[in-house]
């Protein structure tokens, strides 16, 4: 390569970073300012009426996982935070376990109908997103409370004599969340199963293989991309719902996202908010890893 | 009956579609297969040979009819539980499994120990030559070797028929050439019945053992490539399979009269007004004027390498085409033009009913 070129090489590649430089700068804005600010007030000390004082202190970070005894001050394991925790990751899993059951059957119909009627279908499943997620969860509510919809009707049937008690338990909230999420779900399962070369199932029951095996060994393994971003779409606003667990939850079956909310309002100790934060985005990027990497590993048993 | 028969359809009706839109895809078809026969479906585009291969897959139910295997009824069987295999003409590979993966596919899926399954899969593989990629994802392979993939893909479970519908329409004339070689090569060692499906003729007569003719839903003659083609039945057949002549005739004792007056011998069942067909290799070129020859005038000729193709007219304007061989380089040949005289080969005339 001559001088001359690769001057031209370099300068190129240097105008290259000049005209992504806006993109960088919102980058660094709006995304990694916003986290810096959150790791270093998960290092300072509770200020008295929120806020923060600048001064250095593990506590924030030590209160996630322990309580101080408030008589000799010995540490001692936060049961309740634990179950907070807990009950984030398992309901986060379950949403997403139940927006698939629902979502797959409903991509799949949508995807196998005639090209015509599929956009209305997929127009018809965004519908939700049209109101507020507020509002969509009052909608619940209202479906599942004591006196509602759904129970008025199980009544009336006679298949319950007493109505259920949903509302404000775990189940209220997975339910709430998997209505919610559901369209994450059938959107990119829509979008690989309608890449889905149809001929393949002939192909499969051709060769002996059962309708479950056909779903197992042949659809499954082919639509798994669309899969995998149907449940990381889901599980990710699941981990941090905060809406949905406060309204159909009912204040005492707190997510993460709640917790959160309480450190930084009710709580007045916005360190412990900022590790919690913390915690929430490393959960969510572990889950994401060893999500990606168990799905990857299923698709190539060989390499 | 002789030789033991493997697939049989018994009547088999297919209509598709409701009210006024019925298309009878398959229209009261019975035919018998033997067993462990190269059988071909030819016929135009349309004419229900899909069809038809789709009711022995057991993909698609017959409106009416029956379908059997080895004697047993199997209508109402779902594909896989049919021991019979497709080889589709989209070839429908497995995306997400390896070569090796997909021919063992079916040995799986039957629950086969995977000792035998892998022992199976190589044996296959080298049946049709692809060991070195047995390893790979059926994307990288090229037409060709995909083709070769879904073959063996189909025979691994050891069929009692295999099903091919028009699996070389998609190659290249010289891979397709090679291929045909191959498909023959595979149905002799495996002994395994083969039901191919072509609308090329030519592909129909060099492969095939018999032959089924079809046309608009309907089978119109089963036979030995040389039988189809040298007694076809009606019309259609004798037109869809080579090229042949067609002229006007009526019955008379002894023979049929031609447009022309003169009378051909042949012998025939039929009354009234007929056709009668004789293939252009069949057609004999005689000086005008000699005894017995109907009298015909040249137009003009095709050169096709070793043969010529004679266009004629006959005294009615009647055209006859004789195919002939094409001259030694500095003999004249038959002169455009020219009064001639034209004979047929004794038997290569054939009397059909209109
Ligand atoms: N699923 C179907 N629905 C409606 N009509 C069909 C269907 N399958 C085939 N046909 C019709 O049946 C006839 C025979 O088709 P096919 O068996 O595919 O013919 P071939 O394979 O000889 O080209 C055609 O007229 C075709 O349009
Ligand atoms: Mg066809």
């Amino acid at each position: 390569m001559s001088a001359a070129e690769d001057r031209l090489t370099r300068q190129s590649a240097r105008n290259g970073w000049l005209l992504s430089a806006p993109a960088l700068v919102l980058l660094m804005v709006a995304a990694i300012g916003p986290l810096v600010i959150i790791i270093i007030y998960s290092f300072l000390t509770p200020g008295q009426y929120g806020n923060v004082v600048w001064d250095f202190s593990l506590d924030g970070w030590v209160s996630i996982l322990f309580t101080r005894d408030i008589f000799d001050g010995t540490l001692g394991l936060a049961d309740a935070h634990l179950t907070i925790f807990w009950r984030s990751v398992s309901l986060s899993i379950m949403t997403t376990v139940v927006a698939f059951a629902l979502g797959f059957p409903t991509a799949w119909f949508i995807a196998t109908r005639p090209a015509r009627q599929r956009a209305m279908w997929l127009f018809l499943i965004t519908i939700p997103f049209w109101t507020n997620l507020l509002i969509r969860t009052f909608a619940i509510m209202e479906v599942i409370r004591a006196e509602g919809v759904l129970n008025t009707a199980l009544l009336w049937a006679g298949i319950i004599e007493t109505p259920l008690a949903i509302i404000y338990t775990d189940v209220a909230v997975l339910i709430g969340m998997a209505y919610v999420y559901l369209p994450l779900m059938v959107l990119p399962l829509f979008a690989a199963i309608d890449r889905f070369d149809m001929r393949l199932l002939e192909a499969g029951y051709d060769l002996y293989a059962s309708r479950w095996q056909v779903l197992r060994r042949v659809i499954l393994p082919i639509v798994k991309p669309g899969i995998v971003a149907g449940s990381i779409l889901v599980f990710i606003p699941s981990l941090g719902a905060y809406v949905t667990p406060r309204v159909l939850g009912g204040g005492k079956n707190m997510m993460i996202g709640n917790f959160i909310e309480l450190q930084f309002l009710a709580g007045r100790n916005w360190p412990l908010g900022a590790a919690l934060s913390v915690t929430l985005l490393v959960i969510v990027t572990a889950a994401l890893l060893i999500y990606v990497r168990a799905a990857n590993r299923g698709s190539n048993p060989h390499g | 009956m002789t030789e033991a028969v493997t697939i049989e359809a018994r009547n088999a009706v297919k209509a598709f579609g409701q009210g006024d839109h019925v298309v009878r895809a398959l229209d009261d078809v019975s035919i018998q297969i033997r067993k462990g026969e190269f059988f071909t479906l030819l016929g135009p585009s349309g004419c229900g040979k899909t069809t038809l291969l789709r009711l022995i897959a057991g993909f698609e139910m017959p409106t009416s009819g029956t379908i059997l295997l080895d004697g047993a009824d199997i209508t109402d069987l779902p594909p896989n539980r049919r021991p019979v295999n497709t080889v589709f003409q989209s070839y429908a590979l497995f995306p997400h499994l390896t070569v090796a993966e997909n021919v063992g596919f079916g040995l799986t899926m039957q629950g086969r120990p995977k000792a035998e399954v892998k022992a199976r899969v190589d044996q296959m593989l080298a049946l049709v030559k692809l060991e070195p990629m047995a390893g790979r994802k059926t994307s990288q392979l090229s037409g060709g070797q995909q083709q070769r993939v879904a073959l063996a893909r189909a025979l691994a479970p050891q069929p009692k028929v295999l099903l091919l519908d028009e699996p070389l329409s998609a190659l290249d004339l010289k891979l397709r050439k090679e291929m045909q070689v191959e498909l023959k090569r595979l149905q002799t060692e495996t002994g395994i019945t083969f039901i191919f499906v072509t609308h090329d003729q030519e592909e129909a007569l060099t492969m095939s053992d018999r032959i089924g003719v079809m046309s608009a839903g309907k089978l119109q003659q089963v036979g030995s490539p040389k039988e189809i083609y040298t007694r076809p039945v009606n019309r259609f057949v004798a037109s869809f399979i080579g090229e042949t002549n067609f002229l006007p005739a009526t019955v008379v004792p002894g023979g049929v009269k031609l447009s022309t007056g003169d009378v051909v011998e042949v012998a025939t069942a039929a009354q009234g007004t007929v056709t009668l067909t004789v293939r252009p290799e069949q057609v004999r070129i005689v000086g005008a004027g000699e005894a017995g020859a109907i009298a015909a005038r040249v137009k003009f000729n095709v050169y096709f390498g070793t043969d010529t193709h004679c266009h004629m007219a006959l005294a009615d304007g009647t055209e006859v085409v004789a195919r002939v061989q094409s001259p030694a380089s500095g003999e004249a040949g038959v002169v455009e033009g020219t009064d001639v005289g034209i004979r047929f080969a004794p038997g290569a005339a054939q009397v059909l009913e209109d």
